[in-house]
Formats: C-alpha cells, structure tokens, sequence
C-alpha cells in the first residue's frame, strides 16, 4: 500500500513537472522554481488520480502498451484507407450492423483500451460497455470487421495480452 | 532539405486527402451511425498527419523552438485518445435516443 502510494507520487511529480517545463519554456530560476512548488502541491492534491489502485507488475504492461501503440496507429492508417474506399467507391459497399459479445477483460483500463480501439480500427465503433459483465455493443460498417471482432477476436487478445488478464 | 519538403508536402497532401474523404462520406453515407464511421476516423488520422508535417517542417527549419514540436507531439497524443472517445460519446447518446440504425436495402434519409 505505502509503495503503491509512493509510486503514485512520483510518477504523478515528475509528469506534472515534465509537462511544466515543456509548456512554460522559460529556464530561469524563478519559473522553475515556482512550476516545482505547483507541481508539489498538484501531487500533494490529487496523486490518486493519474495512478489508480495497487497493481501487479505496472512496468511490464507499460512496455508492452508502448509496443501496443504502433501497431494500433498502423490499424488507424488501414481504418483511414477502407473508410476512403467505402467512401469514394460509387455503389458505397456498407452493409451496416450492431454486433453485441463479451470480452473476459474485467480492468477499467483495458475495457477503456478496448473500447478506444475498436472504433479507431476498421469499420467498427463502440456504442455501450457494460463493465461488469464485460458486455460491448459495437456498429459495424459491414460484415466483414463484424466478423473480425467476433470470430478472430485478434484485438481482444492483444489487450488482454498487454494487460495480463489471458 | 528539398527531402523535408517532399515529405512535409506528402504528410499535408494525405492528411489533407482524408479529412475531405471524410466530409464527403458524411454527405454520401445514409445514416446518424455510418456517418460517424467517416469522419470520427478521418479526422482523426487526418489531422494527426497536417499536424505531422507541421512538426517535421518546424523541426528541420526552426531548430532553436524545440519545445514546439514537444508541444505538436503530445497533441497529436491527445487528438488520438479524445476523437474516438468523442465518437463513442455521440454513438452511444444516439443510441439511447432510440435512432435506428440503417440496414442494407432500406430507403436513405
């Protein structure tokens, strides 16, 4: 618990004083000093905000999140090109549908990861979540990436991979 | 730097390219749902592409502002994670007002 909390108020100082000195620009003393006592008292505040709960192994799922990221911005870049050719193509191929499944993912955050890529990956949109029984209720543009959320099920398994919750 | 150019230009040009896809496809598309499905994605990639042409032109050509292409980064980050939870927002509130969903073969709005 104490370590937990430690690591709460570090992590959260250290953005805060990152994102100070990145805004401000200014490097004399005097606005360093002052953006130090801020991010101090910010810390002090609301430290349980940014780092949430005690959880196992938080720097191994960060470096698998990192690993995560560029693979999903390469999904975004195909959503963009199928979205395009849906778009342009004369007879507009969309078949659209409302699929409903459930995930085994129980965490906040990774329902909230989930959620965020489905409808940043192709063709497909998060409509509702229901936490507890990891309900998602999803519009799919057509059949195609229905089926790819329902039957391949590759997203769920790469967050629940990042996530640690196979 | 003729190649910043040709990339900064490319990186414009595309993202460019997908934020006017997107608009056409919130004219052409039938429906609340579909037209979502245009321009909650484009945009987002659209103008993640305008702002990374932006960084890299400023990065190469305004070396003594390093702190702006910091800046352009994290909003890059931000557009990222607030479009498709805006998108969700309005998906959802639809849903809830009870519109229904198009289906293929029906007349169009």
């Amino acid at each position: 618990m104490k370590e937990g909390r430690l690591f709460a108020i570090t992590l959260t100082f250290f953005t805060m004083a990152l994102f100070w000195i990145l805004l401000s620009g200014i490097f004399d003393a005097f606005h360093l000093i002052s953006g130090l006592i801020c991010c101090l008292i910010v810390t002090f505040l609301s430290h349980d905000l940014l780092v949430k709960g005690k959880s196992e192994k938080r720097l191994l799922k960060t470096l698998r999140l990192i690993r995560y990221i560029p693979w999903e911005l390469w999904q975004i870049v195909l959503a963009n090109i199928d979205v395009a050719y849906r778009v342009l193509h004369p007879k507009m191929p969309i078949d659209p549908r409302v699929i409903e499944f459930e995930t085994p993912l129980r965490g906040e955050f990774s329902q909230v990861t989930l959620a965020n890529s489905i409808t940043l990956t192709p063709g497909t949109i998060t409509i509702r979540v229901e936490p507890e029984q990891g309900k998602f209720l999803v519009h799919a543009i057509s059949k195609e990436p229905a089926d790819a959320l329902l039957i391949d099920q590759g997203m769920q398994k790469r967050v629940a991979h990042v996530f640690m919750e196979e | 730097m003729v190649l910043i150019h040709i990339v900064t230009t490319f990186l414009l040009g595309a993202g460019l390219f997908f934020t006017f896809v997107g608009s056409i496809g919130l004219l052409r598309f039938p429906d609340f749902y579909t037209r979502l499905h245009a321009t909650g994605k484009c945009d987002t990639l659209g103008a993640g592409l305008i702002i990374l042409g932006l960084l890299i032109y400023h990065f190469f050509y305004y070396p003594e502002t390093p702190l702006v292409p910091a800046k352009l980064i994290f909003l890059i980050l931000f557009i990222f994670i607030a479009n498709p939870t805006a998108t969700h927002a309005l998906m959802k509130a639809a849903y809830q007002m009870g519109i229904k969903p198009w289906r293929l073969g029906e007349e169009r709005e």
